[in-house]
């Protein structure tokens, strides 16, 4: 069996007789922490969705977590963590209520869901957060939360849609440690991310203009490659060249 | 004589302090950044500057008038831009724009040279409905609108957030532009990187400002030894990091770790005692403003 978590090969989504993603091929090993970078409009979310088995690509094959992008979406959706950009967590529920009914759709026994969840307020050191309700705990804590819940099926890759968006500098790096810990831990990380200084924490960094991946690399060899200092640089090099806007 | 003078101001939604005691003073023509996670009350802020609601204490002027008893002559001279899209996603380009200038009792010819630069990059789709717009198109539109009645003071609320690193860039640009032309712009932002571009900012947090001054001035207020940190395994170096002598503090900054060290921090000790980690290189690097807003809000 391969290491590779997601591998794609000329991926290809047309709505009508506009192609939004046009045959992007990519690999992502298991453990890496992979970064989907792209201009507004370049067709990152229509990728994201395919990827994530919410919408079946017109042309081109590939596997995400072993099963098989152009027929087996049902499947990925099970196999895979997913947060949104927009804390999509029960506000009117506990933190253990919300961690139930997500392991319950995943279908995670009621033992397995118990040990889980303990498990997982230990490690965020949340135990004693157990019957506190979601609404009214503070930001950071809701995002390392969503992230529990995101991986409480212990996925083997994680989708991460913009998962900092508008969080405080600390709470954000928060974050990114809790990323690095289960990268560490083995589980893949795929994230979408504005924050270029973000770009420079993953392992490597696809960026996608008008509906093509035009680079993929370390941030090292592609701040090498144009000849960049930071990674926002190598995005502003690619993007303005970008034809469509959103 | 300021643009806008906020004193002392306060606003509670129940339990929760928004704005807690906010002071500080924009300059006429100056363009003045409020920089802040969400949660920090730029938005409240904005909406009683706005005279859409009214503080439970303090006071603040706006080109002279009272927010509270004047409301009416601010909203003649303010545009504002609210964070979420607000203009009617079911009139056209042209009609969102006429509307406004309607509301305002003014006629777009007669503002036309101050949006033209704006305006011009959507005119092409000016018979499209606002909802069919872009993301980025529909800022453009917003900014038209608020601009249309030739407002002295703008008020711009996260007009960046989720926009691409080239279109936060040039809608600075934008905003370089209007202030030549002598607009006050207040505007907030939660990307710390975009502080530059102000001539002064106000660091928000939690309903409280942790520090006013120029983006210069804010980072040589930064009075630690700052290192940056880098090795093959990133993870590993930051938690050994962590434990070395002299090691105040370690986070992730970008392609390095920044790290604070104490007056007994040494180098070539920390060498010493980070001898596992392979490829480590350390060199003292200059704070930004990131750096300094993490300070400060450990305070």
């Amino acid at each position: 069996m391969s290491d590779y978590i997601i591998s794609v090969k000329e991926l290809t989504k047309c709505f009508g007789d506009f192609t939004a993603v046009n045959r992007i091929s990519f690999d992502v090993q298991r453990g890496e922490i992979f970064g989907f970078l792209g201009a507004n409009g370049a067709g990152k979310t229509t990728a994201m969705r395919m990827l994530c088995g919410l919408s079946y690509p017109t042309s081109g094959s590939g596997t995400v977590a072993g099963w098989d992008v152009m027929r087996e979406g049902e499947q990925i959706k099970r196999h895979i963590g997913y947060m949104s950009q927009k804390f999509s967590l029960y506000n009117d529920l506990t933190v253990w209520e919300n961690i139930r009914l997500f392991a319950g759709i995943y279908g995670l026994s009621k033992a397995e869901t118990e040990k889980r969840a303990a498990e997982a307020l230990e490690r965020l050191n949340f135990s004693s957060e157990r019957n506190t309700l979601v609404g009214s705990l503070p930001l950071g804590w809701k995002q390392k939360l969503s992230f529990a819940v995101a991986t409480i099926h212990r996925p083997k890759v994680v989708f991460l849609d913009e998962p900092t968006g508008g969080v405080d500098p600390i709470t954000r790096r928060q974050f990114w440690e809790m990323i690095y810990e289960a990268a560490d831990g083995g589980t893949t990380i795929f994230v979408t991310t504005h924050y270029m200084d973000e770009a420079e924490y993953c392992s490597r960094v696809s960026i996608m203009v008008d509906g093509e991946v035009r680079a993929l690399d370390t941030p090292a060899r592609l701040k090498e490659q144009f000849a960049a200092e930071s990674m926002d640089e190598v995005f502003r090099i690619l993007a303005r060249g970008a034809k469509r806007g959103e | 004589m300021s643009a806008i003078k906020v004193e002392n101001i306060s606003k509670s939604f129940g339990k929760v302090k928004a704005l807690d005691g906010i002071s500080f003073d924009v300059k006429r023509g100056e363009l003045f950044g409020l920089i802040g996670p969400d949660g920090a009350g730029k938005t409240t802020l904005f909406r009683v500057l706005a005279t859409l609601l009214n503080p439970d204490e303090g006071g603040a002027e706006v080109d002279g008038f009272d927010i509270v008893k004047d409301y009416h002559a601010i909203r003649e001279r303010v545009g504002y831009m609210p964070g979420r899209f607000s203009l009617y996603q079911d009139l056209t380009v042209e009609e969102n724009l006429n509307f406004f200038a309607a509301l305002f009792g003014v006629k777009v010819e007669d503002s036309y040279d101050l949006v033209a630069p704006i305006y011009r990059q959507i005119e092409p789709f000016k018979t499209r409905r606002a909802g069919k717009l872009s993301g980025g198109m529909k800022q453009k539109l917003a900014l038209s609108c608020a601009l249309i009645h030739r407002p002295s003071v703008l008020f711009l609320d996260e007009p960046t957030t989720g926009v691409d690193a080239v279109s936060r860039s040039e809608f600075w640009d934008m905003l370089a532009d209007l202030k030549q032309r002598g607009i006050t712009i207040l505007v907030s932002t939660p990307y710390m990187d975009e502080a530059s571009r102000c001539d002064r900012i106000a660091l928000c947090n939690e309903g409280r400002i942790l520090g006013i001054d120029t983006p210069t001035d804010i980072v040589a207020g930064f009075d630690s030894s700052l290192y940056a940190i880098k090795g093959d395994n990133m993870y590993q170096l930051l938690l050994a990091a962590r434990k070395a002598n002299g090691v105040r503090e370690c986070y992730p900054f970008g392609e390095a770790h920044h790290m604070i060290a104490d007056a007994e921090f040494d180098v070539e000790q920390f060498k010493a005692e980070l001898v596992e980690v392979k490829g480590l290189h350390i060199e003292p690097t200059k704070p930004s403003i990131e750096d300094m807003f993490i300070k400060l809000m450990k305070q």
